[in-house]
């Protein structure tokens, strides 16, 4: 489809064409043998039609692009094809004039005009190679256009990867250590090995499904936290200790899903087992003013040295809020002397989350 | 501990986990040779322990609260047999592997556990790597120490490097000065500086590793060299190439 046969660009096409009109005009006036009004009455109209004629350079431009085509071989093709052009175009005008001349007004103009076939002949060369330039210039802005384009999809595609693959991103250490408990209870505790699998079985399913969702209420984020952290809490017994405080309102916003997990998880990991007597973790969450506002904190060693992940949790976190919401979320977090606190606050979306 | 005779190998036990120590022991149940001299739930009680029962074998957890496995070993020397045990650490993992360390992952297995017992007694007796060596080796590219472990006697203290003023070297130790003190610790400045972060810490002279937070000012001492004057207003020698390096740095952060 030819670019100019949209709304509004065509219009401005044969505005462009009043110059040239004007050229013509001037030309054949300037010769002497015609009348400026003569001169204006048939370059016009021949201009008009000309426009029409030239709009081909564009599909010879395409088919001989630039990049792909010998100089030799291109300067061929366009000049036999303004030179075949202009004299159609000639012919045409002939036509016109002889049309013209029978009107009494005209008289004679066909003979007079034959006099400008080589200006016409030289004008329709030129306009035509002017257009096969202009239609290289578009082609070269829509191809770069293309590819700016297809630059920006494939970085939304593959940001979309990345929070698919953090999303459904599980710890290694998690399960390493889960694992390692379980191997402990065997011989200890069997009835609580059994346990064991059943709640990191549980943990695993519903981390399975998450990655492909956009948005889970908070209930369900938090019954994934209460498998993850009676799992812990097999691990550290009485060193870790929880508090939760859940608005009962605020149970059924929507949130990314597994969003709270990392920071739970690294209260745990940054924050209890670094306790040699452990420690406490709470879970804060309520609404407020069309934003839902959660608090993780946990007791810490300030003294202790941050570990190899640290951050990571946090920086992944911080990003998919940031992908989701831009500035309409935050994310802070506190280090006091005795206390992490990591307060998140996100817009509450109107929906049922099964976007 | 009637039939202690018989037993001819003493270990002791460590992972702050109580499941995981627990696993060791069962493993051991098949082992009469072995005696559990006693189990240790951090690196202190395990510093502690070392000192007092002087075991054969240790088995040693690497992720452990305020002292890692690798502080542990930093602390009780290298005549001891050691056994790491971690859950997953690609890095831990690579250094026991080039120091021919033994250790085994969690959840331990028994063939394992049975391959790197027997590989300890035979090792009974020799020596360790150097643990700062094993420590470093460990250490994530491009992450640097974040705290030095120091033994004065029996007392442990913890340098978090953020209060290290300077270091100076002194015969086969380095004087670590931070807040008023200075502790000693066996390791070349050379070694030391290979795992401070160079942003933050230069060699400025060939006994005299510093850290630029402290740097108060230089001031020009001699033909060809100069005296760095500390914010607690303590002098330190500047070499030429010292000079140079502070400099460039001085620069860079600018």
């Amino acid at each position: 489809m030819h670019p100019l046969f949209t709304r509004g660009r065509f219009g401005l096409y044969l505005v462009a064409w009043i110059p040239l009109a004007a050229i013509l005009t001037y030309l054949m006036a300037s010769g002497g043998r015609m009348g400026w009004l003569e001169s204006t009455v048939v370059a016009f109209p021949l201009c008009v039609v000309y426009a029409f004629i030239c709009l081909s350079a564009w599909y010879s431009a395409k088919s001989a692009p630039l990049n792909a085509t010998s100089p030799p071989r291109l300067w061929l093709t366009h000049v036999l094809a303004s030179a075949f052009l202009s004299l159609v175009w000639v012919q045409l005008g002939r036509f016109f004039a002889y049309l013209l001349s029978r009107a009494p007004f005209f008289s004679g103009l066909s003979d007079r005009f034959s006099g400008q076939f080589p200006i016409l002949f030289g004008a329709g060369f030129l306009f035509y190679l002017l257009a096969v330039s202009s239609s290289y210039v578009m082609l070269s802005l829509e191809t770069s256009r293309e590819a700016e384009a297809r630059a920006m999809e494939t970085s939304v595609l593959a940001r979309d990867a990345e929070l698919r693959a953090l999303k459904a991103q599980v710890n290694p250490h998690f399960l390493f250590n889960s694992l390692n408990s379980i191997s402990a209870l065997t011989s200890a505790d069997p009835a609580k090995a059994s346990e064991m699998c059943v709640l990191l079985a549980e943990f695993l399913r519903m981390t399975l499904g998450l990655g492909e969702k956009n948005g889970i209420p908070l209930s369900e984020e938090l019954s994934l936290l209460e498998r993850f952290l009676a799992i812990e809490k097999v691990r550290f017994g009485a060193r870790l200790q929880m508090q939760e405080e859940i608005q009962e309102e605020s149970k059924t916003v929507v949130i990314p899903p597994l969003i709270l997990q990392p920071l739970v998880e690294n209260a745990i990991v940054h924050g209890i087992a670094n306790l040699s007597e452990g420690g406490n973790v709470r879970l804060a969450s309520s609404c407020q003013g069309g934003h839902l506002s959660v608090v993780v904190e946990n007791t810490y060693d300030p003294e202790s040295t941050p570990n190899r992940r640290s951050g990571m949790g946090l920086a992944n976190v911080r990003r998919r809020l940031e992908a989701r919401y831009g500035n309409r979320a935050v994310l802070r977090v506190v280090p006091e002397a005795q206390l992490f606190r990591v307060a998140l606050s996100l817009p509450i979306e109107p929906g049922d989350g099964k976007n | 501990m009637t039939a202690a005779a018989d037993k001819s190998i003493r270990a002791l036990i460590v992972d702050d986990e109580d499941l995981a120590r627990h696993v060791v022991r069962e493993l051991l149940k098949t082992h009469p040779e072995i005696e559990i001299l006693a189990e240790c739930a951090n690196g202190f009680e395990a510093a502690k322990a070392c000192a007092e029962h002087k075991p054969d074998l240790i088995f040693l957890d690497v992720q452990m609260p305020k002292l890692t496995g690798f502080d542990v070993l930093e602390l009780i020397g290298t005549d001891v047999s050691v056994i790491f045990t971690t859950a997953y650490d690609q890095y831990a993992m690579r250094a026991f592997e080039v120091h021919a360390v033994d250790y085994l992952l969690k959840p331990i297995g028994r063939e394992r556990f049975e391959e790197a017992l027997q590989r300890a007694k035979s090792r009974i007796g020799k020596k360790l790597p150097e643990p700062h060596e094993l420590a470093s080796a460990a250490r994530p590219p491009q992450q640097f120490l974040e705290r030095l472990v120091v033994k004065d006697g029996t007392r442990v203290t913890l340098i978090p490097i953020a209060k290290l003023d300077y270091v100076e070297a002194q015969d086969d130790y380095v004087a670590l000065a931070s807040q008023g003190k200075k502790h000693l610790k066996q390791q070349s400045i050379a070694s030391l500086e290979a795992c401070l972060d160079p942003e933050s810490f230069v060699r400025i002279h060939r006994s005299y590793i510093v850290n630029l937070e402290r740097v108060a000012r230089i001031e020009p001492y001699a033909k060809d060299s100069r005296i760095a004057i500390l914010t607690d207003n303590t002098r330190l020698p500047v070499s030429r190439a010292g000079y140079a390096r502070l400099k460039a740095l001085l620069d860079e952060r600018k």
